[in-house]
């Protein structure tokens, strides 16, 4: 294990805005807005902010770009791309750049406008030579792959990806600001249009605006900024490959690794985590995230996720807001499930709270399954 | 000893424009790398030279990317070449949704527009 500050920092601020359809906003704007709402709930202005890390969609130094906005001088910037998952690194950058005095207060933040500018998942990856003659739709098709794949080792069935897009769903609505709340079905998901076999249209994530922010100070002023702040006990990344042809084996991802670090970072067992965010970006991630968490054996996914038990009232509840299928998916979900974590720990998710919420274990894709990070959040109690 | 690998992308593409499929081996380790790069994976070994790829492969996954009409679905491959890499392609031949796991292929250079393109097709006797 290494030297991970446990619970040297915590997140005293988490907010979203404009979760779903924001017309008229660049990104930036809408990241700022989400970014004031967390900062206010700490009770800070943009200027007590010396350690700032984002990632705008189309920006490649957003980094300058927000700071700039905020008319901020930040002593540490970052805005590290690993796609979805970016936004669990900064956690982990943050916490040590906290740990080590290197700023005071850090700000993570992420906004786009994805729907509302383009009306399609905007994608910053370029396709390579030799994968791009075979038109595979991307990010679809990698995950289409892997699902298929699973589906022929494990014998996992349509109709267990379904029921990952039913939960969500179950969650969602319980939460006002999600963006699909009607209910749906198991046969509705199945009947929806085919997009990359196996995956139809309900096995994809969402395409909507949205931005989120957290604020993290170090543990010491945690109190004093926030009721019921989330400690940050572990987080951890790892990176397996870029495109999906380079990925070793489709049924497992780095996750793994990612997730056992993070655990033993935080010195909690599987079996302690009371809530699960993960970047839902398809149904198939759902089931080979909890896999390789060790929820259940490798393969056995599908039979965990069956009828109900990831939903409201299930055995393990897990993306509490509706995910990324059925609340929010702006281009990178990465900051969302942090926000939802925080908010369980606050005591704060309304009609969707987990009662005694308290650990909660984040999960950030990026790519295509390549890039994972994990990360533990604890209430004061966990410390 | 065979060509070297300096150009990996550029080399690549004119030996397909010329109808081989080629493979960098490195010298060393005898060990076959897909995509083509100037170096072996993890060891950095710089004596990757090309090799004739046999063309035979087995289907590690596949799936179909379905079209609205009057635009049609086609196949989306992953391949895994009885050298040892792993590539992406597209099984022709049959209907996409045909293709299925496990399904041995053979190579074969079609085109793209303008460029050449590496696809398979069933083997014989599969």
């Amino acid at each position: 294990m290494d030297a991970f500050p446990r619970a040297g920092a915590a997140i005293v601020g988490a907010a979203t805005y404009g979760i779903g359809e924001a017309p008229g906003f660049d990104s930036i704007d809408l990241a700022a807005h989400a970014a004031l709402r967390a900062l206010a709930a700490a009770g800070l202005q943009p200027k007590d902010v010396d350690g700032l890390f984002v990632g705008l969609p189309q920006d490649y130094l957003s980094g300058l770009s927000m700071s700039e906005y905020f008319g901020i001088r930040p002593k540490v910037t970052d805005n590290n791309r690993t796609g979805g998952s970016a936004f669990m690194t900064h956690v982990m950058w943050a916490s040590l750049a906290l740990a080590a005095g290197q700023c005071d207060v850090a700000l993570i933040c992420y906004g786009s406008n994805q729907r509302s500018n383009a009306g399609k998942l905007v994608s910053s990856m370029k396709q390579p030579y030799f994968e791009g003659g075979y038109r595979p739709v991307m990010p679809v098709a990698a995950y289409a792959l892997a699902a298929a794949r699973h589906m022929h080792q494990f014998g996992t069935t349509r109709e267990q990806l379904a029921d990952v897009a039913v939960a969500a769903r179950g969650w969602a609505a319980l939460n006002p600001e999600a963006f699909l709340r009607d209910p749906l079905s198991r046969d509705q998901v199945l009947a929806s249009r085919m997009v990359a076999d196996p995956l139809s249209v309900r096995d994809c994530c969402l395409v909507t605006d949205g931005a989120a922010a957290m604020v993290m100070v170090r543990a010491d002023r945690a109190r004093d900024l926030a009721a019921r702040p989330a400690y940050v006990l572990g987080a951890a990344a790892a990176t397996d490959h870029m495109n999906i042809s380079a990925m070793p084996d489709l049924t497992v991802t780095a996750a793994a690794e990612s997730s056992r670090r993070a655990l033993a970072q935080a010195r909690v067992d599987l079996e302690e985590i009371d809530n699960v965010q993960l970047y839902d970006a398809f149904t198939i991630n759902t089931i080979l995230f909890l896999e390789d968490f060790g929820f259940c054996p490798k393969g056995e996914g599908g039979r965990f996720v069956q009828e109900g038990a990831i939903g409201p009232g299930g055995r393990l509840p897990v993306n509490t807001n509706g995910g990324g299928l059925s609340c929010v998916h702006p281009g990178m979900y990465g900051m969302f499930p942090m926000v939802e974590a925080a908010t369980q720990i606050a005591g704060q998710a309304g009609a969707r709270q987990v009662p005694g919420a308290k650990l909660a274990l984040c999960h950030g894709n990026g790519g295509v399954l390549s890039s994972q990070a994990s990360v533990i959040l604890g209430a004061v109690e966990t410390v | 000893m065979g060509i070297p690998v300096t150009h990996p992308e550029k080399q690549y593409l004119e030996f397909l424009a010329q109808g081989q499929f080629m493979l960098p081996r490195s010298r060393s380790s005898g060990r076959h790398v897909f995509y083509p790069r100037i170096a072996e994976p993890q060891t950095g070994a710089m004596d990757l030279e090309w090799v004739a790829a046999s063309g035979r492969g087995t289907v590690y996954s596949t799936t179909v990317i379905r079209q609205r009409p009057p635009a049609t679905s086609y196949n989306v491959a992953l391949i895994d070449l009885e050298e040892g890499p792993r590539m992406m392609a597209r099984v022709d031949g049959i209907p996409p949704e045909a293709v299925h796991i496990g399904m041995a292929v053979a190579a074969m250079i079609t085109r793209d527009g303008e460029q050449p393109l590496l696809v398979f097709t069933p083997a014989e006797g599969a």
